[in-house]
């Protein structure tokens, strides 16, 4: 696993309360992790702390699995 | 409660300042601004003043450095101006000032705090607003739409943050003896309030610490009315 992924399972785990084995990187934050709307600004919010970025708003829209997270994350640092 | 930290703007004189003192002496930290931090008579080990002015977008950005170092609990949006005149004498620079100054700063304010408040599931949100807001006055159009956009707002954020522990509410004054109101009481004013009397900042401030308290933790959504029985629904 990248670096990066371990991080963002991290962080996905700890925001949405839920455990590292029911997490793959297809896992979609709303479909199969239970986020509602306010979660998913708060995990961009925690991806920006994380790696010390800054996700512009219409990005942020297409983060919407651990996939996309990583990807956007890894091209952009 | 315990080491519980404020940020309330407006906090030299009037309501502001009795709101400070009480949340104070109940035990919180406050942060207090004004536009001239020297104009502060109180001092306090756990009072940190501030310069802001809330229409100053540079004012604004400088304030935010020392608002997350501060990190907030809670948020008193106190701050706030009347520029009365009848509507047809009623400029646009008047209804500018008046909407800028209490209700886009109430945007400006919370967008600083609310960051801290979901990474601690924890805040309270409190702006003061007015009964001219719910029950109209004449020569403040532009007063009462600020003090309505101000409920509203408060309606709405309450639904968004109520998953993560945070209440927002708003606070409706009647009339309380301050420099906004110097001038404006005489005795049929008081007539007109069934208790008699006009209001005093203590008489907002124990609402204050009745809302920051856990006391009140069941409580988001709402204006509550402080006026001695002068606006009823
Ligand atoms: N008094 C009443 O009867 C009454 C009734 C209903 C609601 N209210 C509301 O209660 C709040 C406090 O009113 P008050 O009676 O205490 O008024 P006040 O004595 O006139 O005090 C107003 C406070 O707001 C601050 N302020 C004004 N414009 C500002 C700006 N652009 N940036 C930063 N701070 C600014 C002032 O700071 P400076 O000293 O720097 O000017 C002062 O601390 C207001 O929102 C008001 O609408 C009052």
């Amino acid at each position: 696993m990248s670096e990066v992924l371990d991080k963002v399972v991290e962080i996905v785990c700890n925001q949405l309360s839920v455990n590292k084995e029911d997490v793959t990187p297809d896992s979609s934050f709303v479909e199969d992790l239970g986020a509602d709307s306010l979660d998913t600004v708060e995990l961009v919010m925690a991806f920006e702390e994380e790696f010390g970025l800054e996700i512009p708003d219409d990005e942020a829209e297409n983060i919407t699995t651990i996939k996309s997270a990583v990807d956007w994350i890894e091209k952009n640092s | 409660m315990k080491n519980k930290k404020a940020l309330v703007t407006g906090g030299n004189r009037g309501i502001g300042k009795g709101i400070v003192l009480s949340l104070l002496e109940q035990g919180y930290f406050v942060l207090a601004t004004s536009r001239d931090s020297t104009n502060f008579d109180m001092s306090h080990p756990n009072l940190k003043l501030a310069n802001l002015d809330v229409c100053d977008h540079a004012s604004v950005a400088a304030f935010q450095k020392i608002v997350s170092d501060y990190d907030p609990d809670i948020l008193i949006n106190n701050a706030g101006v009347t520029k009365d005149s009848l509507f047809l004498r009623m400029t646009e620079d008047d209804w500018d000032e008046v909407i800028n100054t209490n209700l886009n700063s109430v945007f400006r304010m919370t967008k600083l705090v609310v960051k801290g408040m979901l990474k601690k599931k924890w805040g309270r949100i409190i702006s003061i607003s007015s009964i001219s807001g719910s029950m109209g006055n004449p020569g403040q159009t532009n007063y009462s739409a600020s003090k309505a956009g101000v409920d509203a707002f408060s309606r709405s954020l309450a639904k968004e943050l109520g998953s993560r522990n945070i209440t927002v509410n708003s606070i409706a004054p009647g009339f309380i003896q301050t420099d906004m109101t110097d001038g404006l009481i005489d005795e049929d004013i008081t007539k007109k309030i069934p208790l008699q009397r006009v209001g005093n900042v203590e008489d907002v401030a124990s609402l204050v610490n009745f809302l920051v308290s856990e006391e009140s933790n069941y409580i988001t959504g709402q204006t509550l009315v402080v006026d001695g029985g002068l606006f009823m629904k």
